[in-house]
């Protein structure tokens, strides 16, 4: 894809890893909520289960707003970025646009 | 509270649900849609999610399983985690095709197929009414409360609660169908029911949160005290071996919740359908999540009380009602059974909306179209009060269904089960979802096979025995059952979907769909599908039967002006036929609308050549774009050497100008001092000594202008070309001794050591010995001027290149020349030190040059080698005299080049 520009500059790049964390959150949130259970299920059954599933509930809903307006603002200070990285369509991801 | 106030309650709360959508679908129509369309509302609405079966079961199911509760919670709070990557590009993609349902999404994607359609709405119809049904049962249970605990309870039978089932189901009915149904266009928003959602949404966390707070803090003693009576029953042994979480249930509820929130037909409506665009889900993604936070957050603290307080028959489904009776809590008791009511009739409201589409649109619209040949062309409007009505018929039918099965139920505990059934039915749905999302390579065979076998697995192993038909699936000792066949079900319904999708090969429309949805783009179908102008009428009168004349008139008359032509009737270009097939599917689903335009059209099927030549035809494009790219790269290389040679040639104009100024004072210098001395010489009284002295000097003078005009001569001589050329053989060590010998005159004083390597020197070469010592002195005679080092020394190495003749460097030990006036030492009069030390005219290298290009070879200047350094290319032989006129080209680009 000769478009595709090999590197990014400082604010695109910290977009794109911004991207990634939003990628890897969902899975370290089912996993901080499912190996507990899978290896202390006595331990995690009562009031201290309760204590941590609510404690890491919190601490989710607001590390995804963080999340969000962190993404939000990268995006306002990267307006072309997504055109300019892929014309064709927005948010093209690399490993989608290979032919069938 | 008596019961007759509770009822009046509920009418008043009803009427205001009737007002408020009323006047929120009043505002959208006249444009007012700003607080419509906050995010909040949005996020709000997605509360539907938690029905009654969790408003009240939430509690029931806490107080018997603990924590497992949670899981119903925490799947969708998980995939809310990833909304940014991945519910926005749902959102995205369902936007982009105007999906109606999730049954639509799922054809859309797999070709348009509307069978494939049809099963998923039968998922959806067979999971969705025994759900109604719960909803139906929670609203009788919960004035059942109230009733038999008010002072009239007993003169109120059991068929007076039968009837409040029917009672409800009509007027949830009557809600539904007029604002559920007020246009036909199923993608465009209903902003009455979602702002009504929206509000029932406040109500049913106010009435849970005032409730939870009154129980931790009126009842219990703060959140420590509600903490250690929750360790003080998980002292009971008993409900310890009912709390302890079994790892396999746990993850299981958390995938199958996670699955629910993406595929039951409420969820999918007000989440993907309702949502004008994905920029919601940038506040919904945090908000929703806290929403089912404070959900959940008081119902452990409301099942531990209640255990401790009520009496041990009590139901504890419905703690959270007699919780506040008991304490004589009346206003209390009557937010939270509004709460209830709000939670039940939402979730019954945006079922029936979903459910209703999905049968009129999958099973009712294509039906009707195959049992009616080709229509009239002048029946307007008949399709589209035909899909309205189908669509009000479905709500009916919906709402009848529900309503039968909770009166032929009758009993509580078969419907207990049926919240976890139903979304273990829809999560079937999920592995063709998320694979057609994601992989191009799924296909409609796989989505038959996966969704199919998931079907007849959920309704022989789950759906059936939940309602007391066969048995559940013998699972290994220390599992539990109901995890196991969930993920059996999951499981195979996954492997046949990829299984089949691997060894398929999909037709090309939907390939075509599969890239589209994988990738999120808008591919137009093909010019192939273009017809004659005069077909753009029966496509106008197509869309006016769907749409109604005036809706239909007015996006034909916009088309038509995006494409630069006044009228109704626009180009029917590929774009605008792709656009209006996701227009009208919007309204009827992507399979009936494909199919009908398809029709009137007159299309030709899509095939795999044509797929190819798109391919084709964008290959093309592209492969243009770079060969433009190259011209010009091209053009810009062109002119970027026209532009040095420019510079070049305004260089050398200079130069030839300052090459005559400089010329003019170096023949009048000498002149100057002979025509000084002669004038001198004719007085007659010199002495004879001064007489020869100055006499010498204009010896020396005449001598020195003679040189300088036979450097002259030489040069133009050399630059024309017309050199003659006295070409012998001779050994090169021969030369550079002779060389360094006649050179040694200049400045005699220094003593230079000279390094040399005396056997590789024994080189026999072709050539004008006289021209190459000329060359070699010059060189040598410039390293012994100009050379600044104390103890100088001259190093002289020679070589044979691999092509033949030789390579010459001579380096001294001095400063060498400035990088930046490297290149201008061969060119005339140019001295780089003072004059008057040099004491030459500076033509020396120029002539060197010259010599060296009529030689064929080359004389360069060598940086970086510690000091001034020189190095002589000399060919095998020289070049031809014959090709006079050759030569000269040669020398002039030489000239050019250098």
């Amino acid at each position: 894809m000769p478009d595709r520009p090999l590197f990014l500059e400082r604010a695109s790049f910290h977009r794109r890893r911004l991207g990634d964390a939003a990628r890897v959150l969902p899975v370290l949130a089912a996993l901080l909520f499912l190996v507990p259970v899978w290896w202390v299920p006595q331990n995690v059954s009562f009031a201290g289960g309760a204590v941590w599933i609510f404690g890491l509930w919190g601490v989710l809903v607001m590390a995804i707003w963080a999340l969000h307006r962190a993404l939000l603002r990268a995006e306002a200070a990267t307006p072309h970025a997504t055109d300019a990285a892929a014309p064709p369509g927005p948010a093209v991801e690399p490993d989608q646009t290979d032919a069938f | 509270m008596p019961f007759e106030g509770l009822v009046a309650a509920c009418l008043v709360y009803v009427a205001l649900m009737f007002a408020i959508a009323y006047a929120a679908d009043r505002a959208a129509e006249r444009g007012h849609v700003r607080w419509l369309d906050h995010p909040l509302v949005y996020t709000l609405s997605l509360s539907v999610y938690c029905s009654a079966w969790t408003f009240y079961g939430a509690v029931g199911y806490a107080s018997r399983s603990g924590l497992e509760f949670l899981t119903i919670y925490l799947g969708p709070t998980i995939v809310f985690t990833g909304a940014w990557w991945g519910l926005r590009r749902l959102v995205r993609v369902a936007r982009m095709h105007h999906v109606t349902s999730v049954a639509d999404l799922i054809s859309a994607r797999f070709g348009k197929s509307n069978p494939l359609a049809a099963i998923v709405t039968l998922i959806a119809v067979i999971a969705s009414t025994p759900y109604i049904a719960l909803q139906l049962q929670s609203v009788r249970l919960s004035f059942e409360v109230f009733a038999t605990d008010g002072p009239n309870g007993a003169a109120l039978d059991d068929g007076a609660f039968g009837g409040t089932g029917l009672w409800v189901a009509a007027g949830l009915a009557l809600f539904t169908i007029l604002f559920g149904t007020r246009n036909l266009a199923a993608d465009e928003r209903h902003h009455g029911v979602v702002t009504a959602i929206a509000l029932e949404a406040i109500i049913k966390l106010l009435a849970f949160v005032a409730l939870g707070i009154f129980v931790v803090w009126g009842l219990a003693d703060g959140p420590a005290d509600v903490l250690s009576r929750m360790s003080r029953a998980a002292a009971d042994p008993q409900t310890a071996e009912g709390w302890v979480l079994q790892p396999d249930r746990w993850t299981v509820l958390i995938l199958v919740s996670a699955a629910a929130i993406l595929t039951l037909p409420r969820m999918f409506q007000v989440m993907v359908v309702e949502a004008a665009d994905e920029e919601r889900l940038h506040v919904a993604g945090w908000a929703f999540p806290a929403y089912l936070f404070a959900m959940s957050l008081f119902v452990l603290p409301i099942a531990v009380m209640g255990r401790e307080l009520l009496p041990a028959g009590e139901n504890p489904d419905l703690y959270v009602l007699t919780l506040p009776v008991a304490a004589g809590q009346d206003m209390l008791a009557l937010l939270v059974f509004l709460g209830g009511f709000s939670a039940a009739t939402s979730m019954v409201v945006v079922c029936a909306i979903a459910v209703a589409t999905m049968v009129s649109n999958h099973w009712l619209v294509p039906a009707w179209l195959a049992l009616r040949q080709i229509p009239a062309g002048d029946e307007a409007d008949d399709l589209r009060s035909f899909v309205l009505n189908a669509r009000r018929l479905a709500i009916l039918a919906v709402m009848a269904a529900g309503w039968v099965y909770h009166q032929a139920s009758g009993g509580t505990a078969a419907l207990a089960a049926m919240g976890l059934v139903a979304f273990t039915g829809m999560a079937q749905v999920l592995p063709a979802m998320i694979g057609g999302l994601l992989w191009r390579g799924a296909n409609r065979k796989g989505a038959y096979a996966g969704i199919g076998s998931g079907l007849v697995l959920w309704m022989s192993l789950l759906f059936l025995p939940s309602v007391g038909i066969g048995g559940p699936l013998p699972v290994p000792e220390g599992m539990d059952a109901w995890a196991a066949t969930v993920m059996l079900c999951l499981t195979l319904n996954t492997l046949a979907f990829v299984g089949v999708s691997i060894f398929g090969f999909p037709d090309p429309v939907e390939r075509l769909q599969g890239l589209s949805f994988v990738s999120a783009v808008e591919p137009i179908r093909h010019s192939r599908m273009m017809r004659a102008d005069d077909r753009a009428e029966p496509l106008l009168a197509m869309a006016r039967r769907v749409w109604g004349a005036e809706r239909a008139l007015r996006y034909f008359e916009s088309e038509a002006r995006s494409q630069g032509k006044s009228g109704y009737l626009p180009d029917l270009t590929p774009r605008f036929l792709t656009r209006l097939e996701r227009r009208l599917a919007g309204s009827i689903g992507s399979a009936t609308a494909h199919a009908m335009v398809d029709r009137v059209a007159g299309g030709v099927a899509l095939t795999v050549s044509d797929l190819l030549q798109v391919a084709d035809e964008a290959q093309r494009a592209k492969e243009e774009t770079q060969r433009l790219e190259a011209a010009r790269a091209e053009l810009a290389r062109t002119a970027r050497q026209l532009r040095e040679a420019n510079d070049k040639l305004t260089a050398l104009s200079v130069q030839k100008d300052a090459f005559l100024g400089q010329i003019s004072h170096e023949l009048r210098t000498p002149m100057t001092s002979v025509r000084a001395f002669s004038e001198i010489l004719k007085d007659p009284s010199l002495t004879a000594e001064e007489r020869t002295r100055f006499a010498g000097i204009i010896h020396t003078e005449a001598g020195r202008l003679t040189r300088l005009l036979d450097d002259l001569l030489d040069l133009s001589v050399l630059e024309s070309g017309r050199a003659q050329l006295n070409v012998s053989a001779a050994n090169l060590h021969d030369v550079i001794t002779r060389a360094l010998s006649a050179a040694s005159a200049t400045r005699s004083e220094r003593g230079f050591l000279i390094d040399r390597d005396l056997p590789s020197e024994h080189l026999a070469i072709i050539t004008d010995v006289d021209r190459l010592l000329q060359v070699l002195i010059n060189v040598i005679s410039n390293a012994r001027k100009y050379c600044d080092a104390v103890h100088p020394v001259l190093i002289i190495r020679v070589r044979r290149p691999e092509a033949g003749g030789a390579v010459i460097d001579i380096v001294d030990n001095g400063s060498g020349i400035d990088s930046g006036r490297q290149s201008l030492i061969f060119e005339k009069f140019a001295r780089l030190n003072d004059p008057a030390r040099a004491g030459g005219a500076g033509l020396g290298l120029a002539i060197c040059r010259e010599i060296m290009l009529n030689l064929g070879g080359e004389i360069s200047y060598l940086p970086g080698q510690g000091g001034a350094a020189f190095r002589i290319l000399l060919p095998p032989r020289p070049p031809v005299q014959a090709g006079m006129g050759q030569d000269v080209s040669g020398t002039v680009s030489g000239r050019l080049e250098g």
